[in-house]
C-alpha cells in the first residue's frame, strides 16, 4: 500500500471477503449437511446450521457405507486413496530424480533420445490414451490391484523436468570437489544431491499427493471390486441414479472425509505447495 | 536456452542406463505402447467381440467429422472452456489484485482462497450438485422463492452447463489466484511507487503497469485453463450431468469414454483420442514456443 486511500482499501477487503465467502460457502453447506439426519436433509429449505448427528453419520459412512447404494465402508476407500496418493507421489519422485540425475550428470549415447522420450509424455494426459492403457493393464492382470491403479500414472515427465531444472542450478564445483575426494557418482548422488533436493522433493510431494488423491477416471476403470474403490469414486457410487432419493447427509460426510487429507496437506505444507506449483511450471 | 548439461560429467558406464531404466520402462509400457495402439486402432474397424479387425484408413475420422453429435460435442466443449477459463481468470485476477494492493491480512486471505485447489474436481461437482439439486438444493430454493426462477439442471441444458462451469471454475480460481499473485509480487515495487508519486491511482496503475507486465502469466494461465477445461471436466460431468440433458454437456473427453466403454465403438473412440492428442500437443507447443520467447527476452 503506497498511498492512504481508506475507501479503496475497504473495497479491496470487501472483494476478498466476497471471494472467500463464495469459495467457503459450499464447504459450509457440506459440513452442515453432514451433521443432520437423512430426513432432516429432505426438508425444503435444508437447515443452514449444524445439527447433532455428526458422529452418527461419520461412523456410518466410515464403517458401513450407504444403505441401498454402495455398501463399501469409507475407511477402506480412504486407505486405498492413501496408498494410491503415496505410491504415485513417492514413485514419481524416486524414478524421476534418478533419471534426471542420469540425464544431467552423465554424457552417454542415447542421452538426448531418452530425454525426448520422457519429454513427450508431458503432452498426453492419461484421459487421452485411456482405452489402450486400460487394455495393457488388463493384459498384465493388474485390474483391481494397487499396481494397476498407480503404475500408469507414474509415467509422466513433469517431475523429471522439475529435478532437471534444479540440478542445472547446482554449482559444478560440488561435483568436482566430490570427485577429488574420491566419491563415485552414487555416493555423490546420495550424500550431496539428495540432501540438496529436499525442499524440492517436499514441494513436489504436495502437488503429486493431491494429483494422486484426486484421480477419478483411472480408478473408475481399473477397479471393479468395492474393496478397491478410492474415496473420490466411492462418493459417486453413493449417489444412486434415477428416482431413488440420495442420502445427502451420508454423501456429504463422505465428501468431507475425501476432501480432508489433501486439504490438510495443502494447508500444513503451504510454503512448499506454493513453491512446487509455481516452479513446476517454469 | 540454458545449458542442458554440466561441464564436468561422469564417464559412461552401465550406471546411467540403470538410472533411467525405471522411468523408461514405465514410459514404454504405459505410454508409448498404448498411445501407438490408439493410433493403430483409430485406423481400424472392429466388431463387437473383437474377433474381426479390418483396416479402414481414415474412415473413422471421416465418420467422426461427419457426425453431428461429435461436432456438437466440440461446440459444447469450446463453449464450456471459454466460459470456465474466462470466469475463473477474471475473478482470480480481481482477487489477486486486491490481495496485492493490501498489506495486512493477506496471509489469511491467501489461506482461505487457496484450499479449493486440493478438492478433487469430482468432489467439487458433488458439492455444487447438492447446492443446485432440483429437490433440496439451497440455491434452487432461493431462485424459486425469491426470484421465481425455475431451476432444474437435469432438464434444462443451459442450466446443466452453468452448473458444470461453476463447479469447475470454483476449483480453478485458487490455482489462477496463486499464479496471478506471485506474478504481481514479482513486479518491482519501485515502478508502482513511481507511478503513484506521479499521481496515478490504484486502478490506473493496474491498467497501465501491472496488467501489461502480467501478460506472460495471463497467457500461461489461459493455456493451462483450457487444458484443464478439456481434460479435467471428466470427473465433473460424470458425477453431475453425465453429458445430459440431451447432450448439453457432452464434452469431448466424456464422449471418448462413452463411445468406447459404453458404446463399444473402439475405432471411433480411438479416433477421438487421436484428435484429443492433437489438440493437447497443439496447446503444449504454443505454450513452449511462448516460454522459449520469454527466456530470450526477459
Amino acid at each position: 500500500m503506497i498511498e492512504h486511500r481508506p475507501g479503496f482499501t475497504i473495497f479491496c477487503h470487501a472483494m476478498l471477503l466476497l471471494g472467500v465467502a463464495a469459495l467457503v460457502f459450499p464447504l459450509w453447506i457440506t459440513l452442515v449437511a453432514s451433521t443432520h439426519t437423512a430426513s432432516e436433509m429432505r426438508q425444503v429449505p435444508i437447515p443452514l446450521w449444524p445439527g447433532t448427528h455428526m458422529f452418527a453419520n461419520y461412523y456410518t459412512v466410515l464403517t458401513k457405507g450407504v444403505e441401498g447404494a454402495s455398501t463399501a465402508p469409507m475407511a477402506r476407500m480412504l486407505f486405498n486413496s492413501l496408498v494410491m496418493a503415496l505410491s504415485i507421489s513417492i514413485g514419481k519422485i524416486v524414478i524421476s530424480i534418478l533419471s534426471a540425475f542420469a540425464i544431467v550428470y552423465f554424457r552417454f549415447p542415447l542421452r538426448m533420445f531418452f530425454f525426448w522420450m520422457i519429454f513427450v509424455t508431458l503432452m498426453l494426459p492419461v484421459q487421452v490414451r485411456i482405452f489402450p492403457t486400460y487394455k495393457v493393464v488388463a493384459d498384465l492382470h493388474m485390474i483391481d490391484t494397487y499396481a494397476g491403479l498407480t503404475l500408469p500414472l507414474i509415467a509422466s515427465a513433469t517431475a523429471t523436468f522439475f529435478f532437471r531444472q534444479f540440478f542445472l542450478t547446482v554449482p559444478d564445483e560440488l561435483m568436482e570437489a566430490a570427485r577429488v575426494d574420491g566419491a563415485g557418482p552414487l555416493r555423490f548422488f546420495w550424500d550431496i544431491v539428495v540432501p540438496l533436493s529436499r525442499t524440492n522433493m517436499a514441494a513436489l510431494f504436495v502437488i503429486l499427493f493431491i494429483y494422486g488423491w484426486n484421480q477419478y477416471l483411472w480408478p473408475l476403470l481399473v477397479t471393479t471390486q468395492e474393496s478397491m474403490y478410492t474415496a473420490v469414486i466411492g462418493i459417486k457410487r453413493m449417489m444412486p441414479g434415477g428416482e431413488q432419493a440420495v442420502d445427502w447427509n451420508l454423501v456429504m460426510s463422505a465428501a468431507m472425509l475425501a476432501m480432508l487429507p489433501p486439504a490438510l496437506v495443502v494447508i500444513l505444507m503451504q510454503k512448499w505447495f506454493v513453491k512446487g506449483l509455481i516452479e513446476q511450471e517454469k | 536456452m540454458m545449458a542442458s548439461q554440466k561441464r564436468a560429467q561422469y564417464p559412461v558406464g552401465w550406471l546411467p542406463y540403470a538410472l533411467v531404466a525405471p522411468q523408461l520402462a514405465i514410459t514404454i509400457i504405459f505410454f508409448f505402447w498404448p498411445a501407438s495402439q490408439a493410433m493403430v486402432q483409430s485406423l481400424q474397424v472392429q466388431d463387437v467381440f473383437g474377433a474381426h479387425v479390418q483396416f479402414v484408413g481414415l474412415l473413422n475420422f471421416r465418420e467422426l467429422f461427419a457426425d453431428p453429435y461429435y461436432l456438437g460435442s466440440f461446440w459444447v466443449t469450446g463453449e464450456y472452456a471459454v466460459l470456465m477459463a474466462g470466469s475463473a481468470m477474471i475473478i482470480s485476477l480481481v482477487l489477486a489484485a486486491c490481495c496485492d494492493y493490501l498489506i495486512r491480512g493477506t496471509r489469511a486471505y491467501k489461506m482461505l482462497l487457496v484450499w479449493p485447489y486440493a478438492v478433487a474436481p469430482a468432489v467439487a461437482a458433488v458439492l455444487w450438485a447438492f447446492i443446485f439439486s432440483p429437490g433440496v438444493g439451497i440455491f434452487t430454493f432461493v431462485l424459486r422463492q425469491w426470484f421465481g426462477y425455475d431451476w432444474n439442471y437435469l432438464l434444462n441444458g443451459g442450466q446443466a452447463l452453468t452448473l458444470v462451469v461453476i463447479a469447475s471454475a470454483w476449483k480453478q480460481i485458487s490455482y489462477n489466484f496463486l499464479f496471478f499473485l506471485s506474478g504481481m509480487q514479482a513486479i518491482p515495487k519501485s515502478l508502482i511507487e513511481a507511478a503513484a508519486i506521479d499521481g496515478s491511482g490504484p486502478i490506473r496503475r493496474f491498467a497501465t503497469i501491472i496488467f501489461p507486465l502480467l501478460a506472460p502469466t495471463t497467457f500461461f494461465l489461459l493455456v493451462v485453463n483450457f487444458i484443464a477445461a478439456f481434460f479435467e471436466s471428466f470427473g465433473v460431468i460424470d458425477t453431475t450431468t453425465q453429458g445430459g440433458p440431451v447432450r448439453a454437456t457432452d464434452m469431448l473427453v466424456y464422449k471418448v469414454f462413452e463411445d468406447g466403454f459404453k458404446g463399444g465403438d473402439l475405432g471411433g473412440s480411438a479416433a477421438q483420442s487421436v484428435v484429443l492428442m492433437a489438440i493437447v500437443i497443439g496447446l503444449t507447443v504454443i505454450q513452449f514456443r511462448f516460454i522459449e520467447r520469454r527466456i530470450q527476452y526477459a
